[in-house]
């Protein structure tokens, strides 16, 4: 077994594994902090796909992380007050099943980076990363001011959405499928980037000119990365979503955007766990040491600059003994 | 009458955008880098304005105090941090300057608490005067306008008529070239960073006079100093003061005349809370459109 | 992120007290940030209840956590709280958004809440539930009242201005309510707008006889301040939010001589206010707000119906609560229908007090035995 396969088991065992060890001693507390970790974990893969893969720096994914979450309230909401979604063109009601929920939020969230990314990926370096943090906040701002579903407020639906056979309010339980998702989509980044279309997306990422050269057009390939890399972060918003039973405009904001980010290069770029140890290490953090300090975000943002300073390959490139990954 | 008091308070915003927005597009044009810290050095002005005015009771040495500590403070960050990344891709550049707000945001909260600071304006600027035509105006405001249009006129005689600025711009058309020249490279970048940090840390010291001081006051103002710069094309400090002004403009006549304008199709409830949230979006759909349009912005290099 | 503080409180003097069953409180409150001067009022008002219980407070514990006024924080602090920590009674929560967040999946857990200041119309109405009480008022009330206040001054216009989020259209929609002359303009401002120089230009061009604004925390402040500079001097009226203790320095004198309105205030006359205002200025030398005045009742509320029943009896502690037999600082209290407060709202004006400190003072009452406008939408 090659040593990056070693990391890549260990960081998943260790993730997995502490949950069933805080399950089995009784910390319920410590399994929703799991879960929150592989839900970050979820949505930096979604980032990675595009941005490590892809050399697509997306400072706008917290767009598609509050579409999913935001499809996943509207649609629970709805389910809970009994009316229906619009009757126009044909009656369209609410739901509480999540099995029902993330082929909508796949929907919803890919048609949105269709649409942003057409238009971003028309401009390139500064100016990709400008607009589509401009398309996040407007949406943000949409989000602010439209009443109906909360506004700056947020929305509520109380109670966790429901999985055929599953008590999804036992954490445990809500922890495996979270995790069982992660891993699935891990899976599938694996296999396409060995695929004809990730390699075409590396060798873009590498030299666009030589692409052009060989024939493909980088353009479509980048659009396509692009939807389903916020495909990815949308359903890990509908998972946070489902984890807090709340969504609002704060899973839209900039400032998630640039966590999404932190998740991604705090574990390495490009690598296929990078994201799930760098959101294990986020929130690993945020919880020890929350507790001794209130400004443990200083020390957050020390780690940050000592990984990008001197460990551009974050914690997988470090032990993995190489620079920045290419998958 | 309304409009044109509205038309003023477009002004006044958008001289304060282009004072953020100056260092930032300078910094992008001359090094290549991407600043979020920006934000950070508008409000390290901003309170270094509060303490000195506070200390003193006299809002000018507070002003002085915020050029003076936010140069300072952005020569320090770029010897220690920012020139370790001109030669990194634009993604590292982001994160290390997104590090460096959470540093400077949780510390200033350290050192001065969660509780926001306001500033006391002396008795000179406090006041009104009422302008040709009759409409009363804050006496700062309009100040603020007038400060925003000396520094836009300073800036283009320095990069037009002074040696520094043939520098800038050289620099800014090829990075290489001036080095075989022979000018010291290193401290024309400290330069640089520290003028974009001094007009920042000014700006935070304006609208920190008339608002308040806090912890985070950086961050908003810096998303729309990036739209400015976008807009108006990298590099082109021509481009950022009208790009600044019309973001200035649309945003306080699009907060001021929406409602209304919509009140014409729609209920006014509902024209009132659409119009509020459409306001907020109107600045980032001008930059959408302005860049699927021109890719560079209005006055960018061609790519 | 968390600041803990476990308090046991004279744990020695336990053997001596009668309770049988310790009660554990859940505080979530905001204590960084920009709101954190409310959190902090809302804490302190809430442990001095409980310092000057003495033993009668031995077997209650409180657990205290910061929410960063953040949702997903404050949900996942209710999370372990509940899960981890196995309180009996969470409390604290500042904002109605938070509140919306955390109350309803709380109380299906079987968890009472007793909310020291957010209580949204929501809460009040469709969605209450017989193991949420409000401490506080119902969201609507200090708006109703100055609605109220704006009619008996016999304002004829009005120019009306809240941040575009729900509780600001419930703020608009409380003072419209009870204000019988023409509102000439209604404006939404973005939530934690900064610059209000063309809402200024448009209160200048409105003609109206006073303007009735709702903008908490520092939105408040600095459009006070700016408006104190702009020449306009259109009376101004609003709720306590924007003139309460907690920020009354920051506005400075541009606050003074302004009517707000409030179920109470530091010179409310009766013995439990004097008691309260006496005590908080000995233990944190400062004036207390409406929030540490809401925090205080919260805890002495509890501590009245623990010694009637035990927490463990949901029912019976329940009822307890309900009865609401304890010296609130707001003099007259007791619950509605919906577990929301019936009492008095008054009309307080900004003033120096002797020693040249800004403070509020009752002027008149605005409403008396107020209750709220959504009780009759209330199944429980």
């Amino acid at each position: 077994m090659s040593r990056i396969a070693v990391i890549n088991l260990a960081t998943l065992g260790l993730l997995i594994g502490g949950a069933l060890t805080a399950h089995l001693t009784g910390h319920a507390f410590l399994v929703t902090l799991a879960t929150k970790a592989a839900i970050f974990a979820l949505a930096g893969v979604g980032l990675n796909f595009a941005l490590g893969y892809g050399g697509l720096v997306s400072f706008g994914h917290a767009a598609f992380f509050g579409i999913g979450g935001y499809v996943t309230g509207i649609l629970a909401s709805h389910a809970m007050s009994g009316q229906p979604l619009t009757t126009l063109p044909y009656t369209m009601n609410g739901t509480n099943e999540m099995l029902a929920i993330w082929p909508m939020v796949l929907l919803v969230s890919g048609l949105a980076a269709l649409a942003i990314g057409a238009l971003s990926l028309r401009t390139s370096g500064v100016y990709f990363i400008m607009v589509t943090l401009a398309f996040a906040q407007m949406i943000y701002w949409f989000a602010v001011g439209w009443p109906a579903y909360g506004g700056e407020d947020g929305l509520s639906f109380y109670v966790r959405n429901a999985f055929p056979g599953v008590q999804t309010m036992q954490p445990l339980s809500w922890f495996l499928i979270c995790a069982g998702l992660l891993l699935m989509t891990l899976g599938f980044t694996a296999v396409v980037m060995r695929a004809r279309f990730g390699l075409a997306l590396q060798a873009a990422r590498r030299n666009t000119q030589r692409t052009v050269a060989v024939g493909i057009r980088p353009f479509g390939i980048r659009l396509t990365a692009f939807v389903l890399s916020a495909m990815i972060t949308g359903l890990a918003g509908s998972l946070y979503a489902d984890l807090n039973r709340f969504v609002s405009p704060a899973m839209l904001s900039w400032y998630m955007s640039g966590e999404i980010m932190v998740f991604v290069i705090l574990g390495g770029v490009g690598r296929l766990v990078g994201p799930v140890a760098g959101a294990m290490l986020f929130v690993t953090m945020e919880h020890l040491l929350g507790g001794i300090s209130d400004y443990w975000q200083v020390l957050l943002g020390l780690v940050l600059l000592g990984v990008v300073l001197w460990s551009p390959g974050g914690i997988v490139g470090m032990l993995s003994g190489r620079g920045r990954g290419h998958a | 009458m309304l409009l044109f008091e509205q038309l003023l308070n477009g002004l006044q915003y958008g001289m304060t955008l282009f004072l953020m927005a100056a260092g930032l597009t300078l910094v992008f044009g001359v090094m290549g880098l991407i600043n979020l810290a920006h934000g950070s050095l508008y409000m390290i002005g901003a309170f270094a304005c509060a303490v000195v005015t506070k200390a003193t009771g006299n809002f000018w040495l507070g002003a002085a105090g915020s050029l003076a500590a936010a140069a300072m403070a952005g020569a320090l960050i770029e010897m220690l941090v920012i020139r370790r990344l001109y030669s990194r891709d634009h993604l590292d550049q982001v994160l290390a300057t997104f590090a460096l707000i959470l540093i400077f945001s949780e510390g200033a909260r350290w050192l001065f608490g969660s509780f926001p600071l306001y500033l006391t304006l002396p008795p000179s600027l406090a006041g009104t005067v009422t302008l040709p035509g009759g409409l009363v105006y804050p006496v700062f405001r309009l100040g603020v306008i007038g400060l925003g249009i000396a520094i836009a006129a300073g800036l283009f005689w320095l990069m037009h008529n002074t040696r520094l600025g043939i520098r800038i711009r050289a620099g800014e058309a090829d990075r290489e070239m001036i080095g075989a020249l022979g000018v010291d490279i290193s401290i024309l970048y400290t330069l640089v960073f520290a003028l974009g940090a001094a007009l920042a840390g000014l700006a935070g010291a304006l609208v920190g006079a008339v608002q308040s001081v806090q912890v985070g006051m950086g961050e908003p103002v810096l998303i729309l100093a990036f739209v400015v710069v976008v807009i108006g094309g990298i590099g082109s400090i021509g481009g950022a003061l009208l790009s600044a002004l019309l973001v200035g403009m649309t945003d306080s006549l699009g907060r001021a005349l929406l409602p209304s304008l919509l009140a014409q199709v729609m209920p006014q409830a509902s024209a009132n809370t659409l119009g509020a949230s459409l306001a907020a979006m109107s600045v980032y759909i001008l930059m959408a459109a302005v860049l699927v349009w021109r890719p560079t912005g209005l006055f960018g290099a061609r790519a | 992120m968390k600041t803990l503080s476990i308090m046991t409180l004279a744990a020695t003097l336990a053997a001596t007290t009668a309770l049988a069953e310790p009660i554990k409180i859940g505080m979530i409150t905001t204590l960084s940030g920009g709101g954190a001067g409310l959190g902090i009022d809302t804490r302190d008002g809430f442990d001095l209840a409980l310092k000057l219980a003495g033993d009668k407070a031995a077997d209650i514990t409180v657990v205290t956590e910061d929410d960063q006024q953040k949702p997903d924080v404050a949900v996942q602090l209710a999370d372990k709280m509940i899960q981890s920590e196995n309180v009996d009674i969470l409390t604290g929560i500042v904002w109605s958004n938070l509140a919306m967040a955390v109350v309803p999946a709380a109380v299906q857990q079987g968890k009472f809440y007793l909310s020291t200041n957010a209580a949204p119309s929501a809460l009040a109405g469709p969605q209450c539930n017989k193991n949420y009480f409000s401490v506080s008022y119902q969201n609507d009330n200090f708006h109703e009242a100055a609605g109220q206040a704006a009619t008996d001054t016999g304002y004829g216009k009005v120019f009306i201005m809240a941040p575009n989020y729900p509780a600001g259209q419930d703020s608009l929609a409380g003072f419209k309510r009870f204000y019988k002359g023409e509102v000439v303009s209604e404006v939404y401002t973005q939530v934690g707008q900064t610059d209000y120089a063309g809402e200024i230009a448009q209160i200048r061009d409105s003609g109206a006889d006073a303007v009735f604004f709702f903008l908490p925390g520092g939105m408040g402040i600095s459009f006070m301040k700016q408006y104190a500079g702009s020449g306009v001097t259109t009376p101004l009226i609003g709720p306590a939010f924007s003139f309460s203790q907690d920020i009354l320095p920051a506005v400075g004198d541009a606050a003074l001589g302004v009517r707000n309105t409030a179920s109470w205030s530091p010179d409310l006359d009766n013995s439990a206010n004097k008691t309260f205002v006496e005590e908080f200025r000995t233990a944190y030398d400062r004036l207390p707000s409406v929030y540490a005045a809401q925090g205080y009742d919260t805890a002495n509320l509890i501590l009245a119906a623990a010694e009637k029943a035990d927490v463990a009896d949901q029912d019976a502690f329940r009822d307890a609560l309900k009865a609401a037999e304890f010296d609130s600082v707001r003099g007259k209290f007791s619950f509605g229908p919906n577990h929301h407060p019936i009492q008095d709202l008054y009309v307080r004006e900004v003033v120096k007090d002797d020693e040249g400190t800004l403070t509020n003072h009752i002027v008149g009452t605005a409403m008396t035995d107020r209750g709220d406008a959504y009780a009759e939408e209330c199944k429980m």
